[in-house]
């Protein structure tokens, strides 16, 4: 099986937009939507959810009230000012970090730690194939640990269908969950955008590329927006050794496609989706190419 | 006056529409720039940064002849952070939250407070603005402390107006940056991106009870009437409506403002704050 | 000699799990006999949001074992390992009798540092 991750660095390049073609013009494959923190794909790929769980991840605090007696002894010891008493301790959800401190010394054993639930996972059958993704609730956080949740009921998937192919759609950034979304891949796709912070998470992104040595290629989006930096972005290209795949120009009809819930590549006669298809062309040869060895699993 | 400016999702133009309406307060205005894993507000505020610090969290340093181990200490660190077997002691002081636990149950004395880098605080002045940012360091998982760090030495000044840029998303750092704000500007744009990413956010600030506000960037560009209704019936205000140019969005990836692009927008800002503050 | 295999079950005809932090368990061999002496269930270790090698190096160091057998292991499960005079075979696979014996047999190279890059890459 192979597997390509789709990585932005910064949010709003047009990533959710490349993935959701590539999964268009692949004829057969299985998505995973990891960018978790603005779960966007499934606008375009409309799903039908076929299987929901619930996902947990650490813990919080919980005060039982009857215990209580109000003594203040937690709202000292927290450092994070994620729980506060008056009549009884109050714990602020959003605050707490579940370190368990309040929990260890509460002298009426008042305060439990109950699993945090972060969020829904979802399966959903879509027209370009089987979509993994995931919803978190307000305030909780994208982790490596949803990733690689995401990313090993996508691979089954991947095996139970007899699919070869996975795309993924990585988390912004350069944390945690994007080193997660990195196990198992054979090719990253980087979509950048003509701007300073574009190139500067652009180099970020590559360098974690070639710490993990998987092969890494650049695509620039609306690249027409700042033509000196996006030739300045090809030369960063050449001296880092990630290839560059193509240029996008900024054109209307990415939106027009977006407010139909469709990939570009299904507009035919724009020239974005002409791009588009030739950008995934060059990424087909690379990864039938058998160069690039997968990460060990 | 302390005012937040959010969006659910990246490439909104948060940061645009914080500087604009920065810019166009003709100065007596700090701006914070929360958004620390990826902060880009000076690019175009171009401030001379007069001092900068870096911060710390306290960690546990652990002094293996002072330790009987005992053990409470890893079992006190739900993160990881402290382990020990037989007779060996370690403690990874990049997994640590800083929570203290194992400070209070060792009664050896052998855990005295180390420190880890977590990022860096900048303030300098630019353009009649007071400005403020952190930094976090390449590698650090945990932004909220520093956010609240920065937070505490910009806001010490009680009065005055307060800009703060937070970071995008949903998660945990926005609700630190936005906490105890008077107002949330969300900026969203006109696509099903844009609304679904803004419903989001206006969920999670919903729950801190704090008023808010929606601007439209790149407006004119698709559903915005779709966007005007939701609101609507979601009883928010639509602030301002920044129509969409190419010449603004080649002016941004330039590093210029919005009031640079469109000088009249200033007018609006200017408006859009009395409405907010009245 | 005593040796901890990270694997997927609890039989020396289990496969080997690829990830020491997040393996299901830990098979403890007897060099010698070729006996399992003991089975460490790892199963609420693996679900840590994070740190989970540092905590199961720590579960291996405590019985005493000798010499561990997986497929990857991350900077600070390894560095457990080293403080807890553990050597570390890495980039096994197979099932964990076939780990077993080609530890035995060919005897590999400990390796000198870790091959993995924790947050759930492995």
């Amino acid at each position: 099986m192979k597997e390509i991750l789709v990585l932005s660095g910064k949010g709003g390049t047009g990533k959710t937009t490349l993935t959701a073609s590539f999964a268009h013009l692949s004829k057969g494959c299985v998505i995973a939507d990891c960018d978790v923190d603005a779960p966007d794909l499934h606008l375009l790929l409309r799903p039908r959810i076929e299987e929901r769980e619930e996902f947990q991840s650490g813990v919080m605090a919980a005060v039982m009230e009857e215990r209580c007696t109000g003594c203040g002894i937690c709202e000292g010891l927290c450092r994070f000012d994620a729980i506060k008493v008056n009549d009884v301790a109050k714990v602020d959800e959003f605050s707490c970090e579940g370190c368990g401190v309040c929990a260890y010394f509460c002298k009426e054993q008042a305060i439990l730690l109950k699993d945090r639930e972060c969020g829904y996972f979802f399966r959903s059958s879509t027209r370009f194939g089987t979509l993994c993704h995931a919803e978190l609730k307000p305030g909780e956080e994208n982790s490596g640990k949803l990733v690689a949740h995401v990313k090993e009921k996508a691979r089954k998937t991947c095996q139970e269908e007899g699919t070869g192919l996975l795309i993924v759609d990585g988390p912004p950034g350069i944390g945690c969950p994007v080193i997660a979304s990195f196990s198992g891949v054979n090719y990253v796709v980087i979509v950048t955008e003509p701007t300073g912070s574009g190139l500067h998470d652009l180099e970020r992104v590559i360098s974690l590329s070639r710490h993990f040595k998987v092969p890494s290629s650049v695509v620039i989006n609306k690249w027409d927006l700042n033509r000196e930096m996006s030739k300045e972005i090809e030369k960063r290209c050449m001296e880092l050794e990630a290839e560059f795949l193509g240029r996008i120009d900024f054109d209307e009809n990415v939106v027009r496609a977006l407010l139909e819930g469709k990939a570009i590549t299904e507009f035919k006669d724009c020239k974005v989706s002409k791009s588009v298809a030739n950008i995934w062309l060059k990424i087909q040869k690379k990864i039938q190419g058998g160069k690039s060895e997968p990460r060990k699993q | 006056m302390k005012i937040a400016v959010a969006s659910g999702k990246g490439g909104t133009g948060k940061t645009s529409v914080a500087v604009a309406l920065t810019l166009s307060l003709n100065g007596d205005v700090t701006f914070i720039d929360c958004d620390v894993e990826e902060p880009n507000a000076h690019i175009f505020i171009n401030p001379e940064i007069t001092s900068k610090r870096d911060f710390y969290l306290e960690v546990p340093e652990i002094d293996e002849k002072r330790c009987n181990f005992c053990g409470k200490c890893r079992e006190i660190c739900r993160f990881n952070a402290i382990v020990s077997f037989k007779r060996t002691i370690m403690a990874f002081k990049d997994m640590c939250h800083s929570c203290g636990g194992c400070f209070l149950v060792c009664d050896q004395k052998a855990i005295s407070p180390g420190k880890r880098l977590v990022g860096e605080i900048l303030h300098g002045q630019g353009k009649g603005i007071d400005f403020f940012m952190g930094r976090l360091r390449v590698g650090e998982a945990m932004s909220s402390p520093l956010i609240k760090e920065l937070k505490k030495e910009a806001l010490s000044e009680k009065n005055g107006f307060f800009v703060l840029d937070a970071p995008p998303g949903t998660s945990c750092p926005v609700i630190k940056t936005v906490r105890d704000v008077d107002y949330v500007i969300l900026v969203t744009e006109p696509t099903p991106f844009g609304l679904y990413d803004l419903s989001l956010a206006v969920k999670t600030i919903g729950e801190l009870s704090i008023p808010m506000g929606v601007v439209i960037n790149k407006a004119g560009l698709g559903i915005d009437d779709e966007i005007r209704n939701w609101c609507r019936k979601n009883h928010l205000r639509v602030l301002m409506e920044i129509p969409f140019s190419r010449e603004i969005a080649s002016s941004y990836s330039k590093g210029q403002s919005l009031v640079h692009a469109d000088e009249g927008l200033k007018e609006k800002f200017l408006m859009l704050v009395k409405e907010i503050s009245g | 000699m005593k040796i901890a295999i990270s694997a997927k079950g609890t039989e020396l005809d289990s496969t080997v799990d690829p990830r020491f932090g997040r393996a299901s368990y830990f098979i403890i061999v007897d060099s010698d006999s070729g006996r399992i002496l003991d089975v460490i269930d790892n199963s609420s270790g693996k679900e840590a949001p994070h740190g989970a090698g540092i905590n199961a190096a720590a579960l291996v160091a405590e019985r005493g074992v000798d010499v561990v057998l997986t497929g990857r292991v991350g900077p600070k499960a390894f560095s457990v390992l080293s403080a807890g005079g553990i050597k570390v075979v890495s980039e096994m696979e197979g099932t964990v009798k076939e780990a077993l014996e080609r530890f035995l047999k060919e005897k590999p190279q400990y390796s000198k540092g870790p091959n993995g890059d924790g947050h759930f890459s492995g």
